[in-house]
């Protein structure tokens, strides 16, 4: 506890626009994608919500798996607990 | 349980409120270009009103709103739908879900996209709605909690 406010009050302080999460470029020197979707997300598809964007369009594979995941679980538990034959009890 | 009998306060308590919590399920999908919101958070709405009906007043009257053995085929046809729009995307020329590319008439470029991001929208509600509510079926199965 003690470590973790220490460490606390050296961080740089919120809504800082010099802080390195809110540069254009990373520390290595190459491009955040965060810049690209703020600036041309409703040029891309006429949506004012970048959440939208970003979760539909720009890194939609990633909620094709998130859905997969989902029916998954209803598939397991379909299979699991699904009522079974009389002559079947355990 | 102990009470067989139905209450009907509770049953008409159910039924009145269901509809709305649909319709701001609903909502929140369609929405979710312009609000938070989208298709998981919509889903879970769309499954509330259908599970208050369920616990509310047993598997008789629920299946009247929505049957049991539908869920299955629904949960599918939601990855489907969501699965085959980025396919039909690839097959028409472009990548694996750019909506940019899809057959639809009359639009086209960032309109596009956007119907395409609403498209998948809806084809996750319909999963997230539909495998909520048979989690519950298969859980409660045999036994009738009305």
């Amino acid at each position: 506890m003690l470590v973790l406010l220490y460490a606390a009050s050296d961080l740089p302080l919120r809504g800082n626009p010099d802080n390195q999460m809110n540069q254009e470029v990373s520390m290595t020197g190459t491009e955040v994608p965060g810049n690209y979707y703020i600036q041309e997300a409703y040029h891309d598809a006429h949506t004012p919500n970048i959440v939208t964007v970003v979760l539909g369009d720009y890194r939609s594979i990633d909620t094709l798996g998130e859905q997969l995941v989902i029916f998954s679980a209803g598939l397991i538990c379909f299979l699991l607990l699904r009522k079974r034959g009389q002559d079947d009890d355990e | 349980m102990t009470n067989k009998e139905h209450s009907p306060i509770i049953l008409y308590g159910a039924r009145f409120l269901s509809p709305y919590i649909m319709l701001f399920g609903f909502y929140v999908i369609f929405h979710g270009h312009y609000s938070p919101g989208g298709g998981f958070q919509g889903g879970t709405l769309l499954a509330a009103s259908l599970l208050l009906v369920r616990i509310a007043s047993g598997t008789d009257i629920a299946d009247l709103q929505f049957k049991d053995y539908l869920a299955t085929p629904y949960a599918a046809l939601g990855v489907l739908i969501y699965f085959g729009t980025g396919l039909v995307a690839l097959i028409c020329g472009g990548y694996f879900l750019d909506y940019g590319q899809l057959p639809i008439p009359g639009i086209e470029g960032a309109e596009l996209r956007y119907w395409g991001i609403l498209i998948i929208e809806l084809g996750i509600g319909i999963t997230v709605m539909t495998v909520l509510v048979l989690i519950y079926d298969n859980m409660v199965q045999g036994e009738d909690y009305a």
